[in-house]
């Protein structure tokens, strides 16, 4: 895991081995400081010898100043190889991820990758930067402040062979008691999020059917757990501060006798014995220092793991880089083509598909839902491979081009669509970065998206994050003139129109037939009314092909396509 | 789930009030447990001082005479320390209470405050979800309840304590000796001084840092919820670049937002050593000077009391920023908490009722008979109409930001058992009026009455326990399936839920499902197809079994499978009722009593479909598709 991980590090490494190192002279200085002072104590105090104090009081401020310097460079170091290594990890999730296939796509869920670029590098980065700077630290001070106590109290040291033993019990004890409740408190505040979620988006239901005392019986509920484990685990919580003093204070009190006996028979000075007062806190804070970062690693481990299985994620597609660099004409042909999602053992979705599309026509595709026509127009721009048999763009293999020339010549206007945060324009450039504003306008009138126009910005008009400002309607037209943008070979549109009314859906296709000439247009649709003045209408059926034909034909022979045009026309034919 | 961070709260207005108001709301009920708190602190506080003068004690009083008399005998010293075992145990317990009351009286605010908060978020008026962000409100339960708790059950403590050890430690200092206390005093001058500027400058960058935070967390979520269109437009590289820009960038900001909050700690550490030493130098020449007067227990004393200061100092320090933040944070608390509720000065009820000799009389049992119980307010008694379902809207203007009219005097009428079906163009209102008859918002002028009363005098829920409602994006809870359906109504039996679901064409699929009607829904009802969700809400509303039914027919496409079922189930549930449709089904505006046509807020047509499509208007264009409406 850490050898994966470590990879991310690159340029960050001298940062981050140096960081220990300025860590461990701090800790050397920090140590050193309460044996120096004991020192002053015992020889110049006592024996009111000025110029020891002096000598030594120099020393002393030497010590802290190259201690505080170990300390800013520990920090810039350390947060320069943390942050360093941080975007590295980001980079190499992000750009790992760009070269997901479709395939690898499905495999995580958006919200999981999102996690993983997020929260999981931010608990890495917490845990890789603990590691640099406190995991050497506070062992580091631990080691000194006993060889420190040995060297000034001799025999003293033996009150920690007490003590510590009594702290790494307690610390282990805590951990295992406290962790649990941890964890389902986590779950319960996932649970009441969700709970104050669902009424944020439902609250109109809520309100509609009365039912807000419901709702707060839920939270309530949520709350209350909340509440009661939280209870739980801070009542352990508030152990930690008197357990911790009660071993200082015991080990104080045993010092202070021990320590009077040693100083009586001149074993020790009275400065020494101070000095071991100071070590014995540095000893025990190290030790629940040891103790959180514990916790912290053992925490930032789920993260760790979450981020290497999406770098180990293999991307499923060969890309062709050295293919065919353009797309000829607008024409498809399937030949008996077999498709499943993952592979030859799982059932086919599409079985033995023949068809054949002439460059320009207009094709629409019906089929109920399940039926393969996501998944059919998928195999033309290569979204997924075929299983079996070939797909055929412009008379060749889609596996014959070069991936992104494939893609520039198909374009899909996808049935889930995005737009992204920012203007029109610049969404509008993503079909082609160099088009001209009176492409983007044809593009958007052809789309029929002319309240573009008529809003005060124009093309500049504010994309807020997800195209929320505009209504569905709206944003499925600027998606299509988007794929427009491209001036496409072939253009699909999966479900494209849904959020249109009959009319304007009527006007975008006439658009298209006047003004996208030489392109094959492929339109998937639940409205017969979308697809009926098409060249081709394909019927799919759990994934075989019903039939192909006009209107006419299909009206006269298809029983599917006869109960659909009932069902949705009323059983007459009004186009 | 991964929500943006938000920027980091920005400052309290009124920190004074706010702190007084979460005072208040935290230890109000609790005054003898404060108390008690209280107490425990100074106890602790005092036992802390103490504990650091023992050196002093041990060294002048025990070390120094036996070595003066050469007896060798501890046991004096012995006794003394049975003495100080006893003032510690007496700490200890003493921080151990105090700790353990505020655990209990902190979880008690807490729980307190997030209830309030939720039923405040019940009681809000519809247009305060329009107004506000989700991801905002979101935050106040999320973000902002979570440093206010951190607050409440540590800050406040903490400071309070520190607060306290530093007064006693403080006089204990001026007791031992006041030259070193003056310069005890400059040197934590100094290092405040340091570490506000150092403060400042770290909370500057990190607010820097969560601006760049968020902006690549908006990136990533951006790119990832639209990976697929990436690749379908060749847009990788591209991404790549940008991210790899804003990606940058915020490195860059992080590493120096983590330097300046990492130095802090070796400076105030050395600044403390420094202290240490002019301490040690000043308190030698102190001890030479007087000739051993002020002896060298009393510097080891000072030494150590002098830690027990600044430490503490270091601590309320540092607590300071974090405590403005979740003042901010309370505030924003409070602020949603004193949002207006939704107004309801109805006083019209909904009662069962039964009819005895021809006379309704209200009942406890469900008789399956409503009644209005309308007290009159000229003192004239009390009147029962009978629930029927008549609706009427007359001269009705509405505005939902005052001044942009979005209904203009619109009139209609529907008689118990009829059908009114809207269709025009988006934003030409539709919604809008079925949003005013459950007074989802208040009508700026004009009347809408229900069975002859003015809605406005109807009690809310009860006006709205009336009207059934299926909204076009069909929002369901989670939970089994069966408590979605029954959200319609709460005592419904099993019996009537697969009544209802039958009636809804729901039945089929559910029993299908792996645990059929207890199968649970997670986020929204994921799994189950639009049209299933729909026949979800169809039942859900069947099981209400309202005598007025507002409709939003959903847009959304659905497989004509299913399409026919939910066509059905909603015919189904139609009939017999009042129905107000947004229609978007051809069948469902055919079969309609009367059709309106609306445009830009006004009724523009009214009329029966054959009607209407006789007399060639926009309705006739509308539906042969030649002409936009808009």
């Amino acid at each position: 895991m850490i050898k994966k991980l470590s990879k991310s590090i690159r340029e960050y490494k001298t940062t981050a081995l140096l960081t220990p190192l300025y860590m461990i002279g701090e800790v050397a200085m920090e140590v050193l400081i309460p044996t120096l002072m004991a020192l002053i104590i015992d020889n110049g105090v006592y024996n009111s010898d000025i110029s020891y104090i002096v000598k030594l009081s120099i020393l002393i401020v030497v010590a802290a100043i190259l201690s505080m310097a170990f300390g800013i460079m520990g920090a810039k170091s350390g947060s320069k190889a943390s942050c360093g290594f941080a975007k590295n990890l980001r980079h190499d999730l992000f750009h790992h991820i760009q070269d997901f296939s479709f395939k690898n796509i499905d495999s995580f869920s958006t919200s999981s990758l999102i996690t993983r670029l997020t929260t999981d590098v931010q608990n890495v980065q917490q845990a890789f930067q603990m590691i640099i700077r406190i995991c050497f630290r506070a062992p580091i001070m631990f080691i000194f402040a006993i060889i420190m106590v040995v060297h000034n109290g001799g025999t003293l040291v033996a009150v920690f062979a007490v003590a510590i033993p009594v702290l790494i019990i307690f610390c282990a004890l805590f951990i295992k008691k406290v962790f649990p409740i941890f964890n389902r408190i986590f779950k319960h505040y996932d649970k009441l999020n969700r709970v104050v979620e669902e009424n944020l988006t439902g609250i109109r239901t809520v309100k509609a059917y009365v039912r807000e005392e419901l709702e707060k019986e839920k939270f309530d509920a949520s709350s209350s757990a909340i509440h009661d484990d939280f209870v739980k685990a801070q009542k352990m919580l508030v152990l930690i501060n008197p357990v911790v003093q009660s071993v200082s204070y015991a080990c104080i009190l045993a010092i202070c006798y021990l320590g009077a006996r040693l100083i009586s028979v001149g074993d020790m000075g009275t400065g020494e014995l101070m000095s071991v007062f100071t070590y014995t806190m540095q000893i025990l804070s190290s030790l629940i220092m040891i103790a959180m970062i514990l916790v912290q690693l053992s925490m930032s481990k789920a993260s760790a793991e979450r981020i290497i299985e999406v770098l180990e994620a293999k991307p499923e597609m060969e890309l062709n880089e050295n293919g065919l660099k353009s797309v000829e004409d607008g024409s498809v042909v399937f030949e008996h083509t077999n498709f499943s999602y993952s592979g030859k053992d799982t059932p086919l979705v599409l079985h033995d598909i023949n068809l054949e599309i002439k460059s320009g026509e207009m094709v629409g595709i019906l089929g109920s839902t399940g039926s393969g026509k996501s998944s059919l127009i998928s195999l033309i721009a290569r979204l997924y491979d075929v299983t079996s048999g070939s797909v055929k763009v412009g008379g060749h293999d889609v596996r014959d081009y070069d991936i992104k020339a494939l893609r520039d010549g198909v374009s899909v206007v996808l049935q889930k669509n995005t737009l992204f945060s920012g203007t029109v324009r610049s969404n509008l450039l993503w079909g082609n970065e160099s088009a001209s504003d009176e492409e983007l306008t044809w593009a958007l009138k052809s789309a029929n998206a002319d309240f573009v126009f008529t809003s005060k910005d124009g093309l500049d008009t504010v994309v807020e994050q997800g195209g929320n400002n505009f209504s569905g309607g709206q944003k499925q037209r600027l998606c299509i003139a988007r794929a427009l943008v491209k001036k496409p070979k072939v253009l699909i549109f999966d479900d494209s129109t849904s959020a249109v009314d009959t009319a304007t859906d009527f006007a975008i296709r006439s658009a298209l037939r006047r003004d996208v000439k030489n392109c094959t247009k492929i339109i998937i649709a639940q409205r017969v009314n979308s697809v009926m003045d098409a060249d081709k209408i394909v019927i799919l059926e759990n994934g075989y092909i019903d039939d192909v034909g006009t209107h006419d034909e299909l009206l006269s022979r298809n029983k599917t396509y006869q109960d659909l045009v009932k069902v949705q026309l009323g059983g007459k034919d009004n186009g | 789930m991964a929500k943006i961070k938000k920027l980091p709260p920005q400052k309290a207005k009124d920190p004074k009030k706010t702190f007084k108001r979460l005072f208040k709301e935290v230890f109000g009920g609790n005054k003898l447990k404060l108390t008690f708190v209280i107490i425990s602190i100074i106890i602790s506080a005092l036992s802390t001082v103490y504990i650091s003068t023992l050196l002093k004690t041990l060294i002048d009083d025990f070390i120094t005479p036996i070595i003066k008399s050469g007896t060798f005998d501890f046991s004096p010293l012995l006794r003394a320390m049975a003495g100080w075992a006893v003032i510690m145990v007496v700490g200890v317990v003493a921080s151990y209470i105090q700790g353990r009351i505020m655990v209990t009286i902190a979880q008690d605010a807490l729980l307190r405050i997030r209830n309030k908060m939720f039923s405040k978020l019940e009681r809000l008026p519809i247009s305060y979800f329009d107004t506000h962000q989700h991801g905002q409100i979101m935050s106040r339960f999320t973000n902002d309840a979570d440093t206010l708790q951190q607050m409440i059950s540590q800050s406040i403590v903490s400071v309070l304590s520190s607060g306290l050890t530093i007064i006693f430690v403080f006089i204990a200092l001026l007791l031992n000796s006041w030259v070193l206390t003056i310069l005890i005093v400059l040197t934590v001058i100094v290092m405040m001084k340091i570490t506000k500027t150092i403060g400042s400058k770290s909370s500057k960058n990190f607010a820097f840092q969560q601006k760049n935070l968020a902006k690549v967390n908006g990136y990533i979520e951006e790119m990832m919820s639209g990976s697929k269109v990436v690749k379908v437009f060749n847009y990788e590289d591209q991404s790549k670049k940008e991210f790899d820009k804003i990606n940058e960038e915020l490195c860059s900001t992080m590493t120096k937002a983590n330097t300046y909050s990492f130095i802090m700690g070796p400076i105030i550490n050395n600044i403390g050593n420094l202290q240490y030493v002019i301490l040690v130098f000043a308190g030698s020449l102190l001890s030479i000077i007087t000739g051993g007067a002020y002896s060298v227990g009393s510097l080891a004393a000072f030494l150590q009391l002098s830690k027990s200061f600044t430490n503490p100092l270091g601590q309320v320090a540092q607590q300071v920023n974090f405590f403005l933040q979740a003042l901010a944070g309370a505030e924003r608390i409070f602020e949603l908490l004193d949002e207006e509720d939704e107004k309801d000065n109805g006083y019209v009820t909904l009662v069962n009722a039964k009819n005895v000799d021809g006379v309704l009389t209200e009942c406890k049992e469900r008789t399956g008979l409503w009644a209005w119980k309308h007290p009159h307010t000229d003192g004239s008694g009390i009147t029962y109409t009978p629930l029927k379902g008549d609706i009427v809207m007359s001269e009705v203007d509405f505005a939902y930001v005052e001044g942009k009219t979005v209904l203009k005097d619109v009139s209609l009428y529907a008689h118990p058992g009829e059908k009114i079906a809207f269709v025009g163009a988006t934003g030409a209102g539709k919604t809008t009026i079925t949003n005013l008859l459950n007074r989802f918002y208040d009508i700026q002028d004009g009347k809408i009455r229900f069975d002859g009363i003015n809605i406005n005098k109807i009690k809310k829920s009860d006006l709205r326990r009336s009207l059934g409602v299926i909204l076009q994006d069909t929002h369901l809870f989670t939970g089994t399936i069966r408590d979605n359906i029954r959200f319609g109504k709460l005592d419904a039996t099993d019996e009537e839920i697969i009544k209802a679901a039958k009636l809804a064409n729901a039945h089929d699929f559910i029993m299908m499902m792996k645990d059929g009607y207890d199968t649970m829904l997670n986020n929204d009802g994921e799994g189950l197809s639009q049209g299933q969700r729909q026949l979800i809400a169809i039942a859900r509303a069947a099981v209400a079994d309202p005598p007025v039914l507002v409709m939003d027919e959903a847009t959304s496409s659905i497989d004509t499978h299913t399409e026919s079922l939910v066509q059905e189930g909603m015919d189904r549930l139609m009939e017999g009722r009042t129905v107000f449709v947004i229609a978007h089904r051809l069948s469902t505006v055919r079969n309609s009593n009367c059709i309106m046509v609306l445009d830009h807020g006004s009724i523009i047509e009214r009329g029966t479909h054959d009607s209407l499509l006789a007399e060639k208007g926009v309705y006739y264009h509308l539906y042969t598709g030649a002409f936009e409406l808009s």
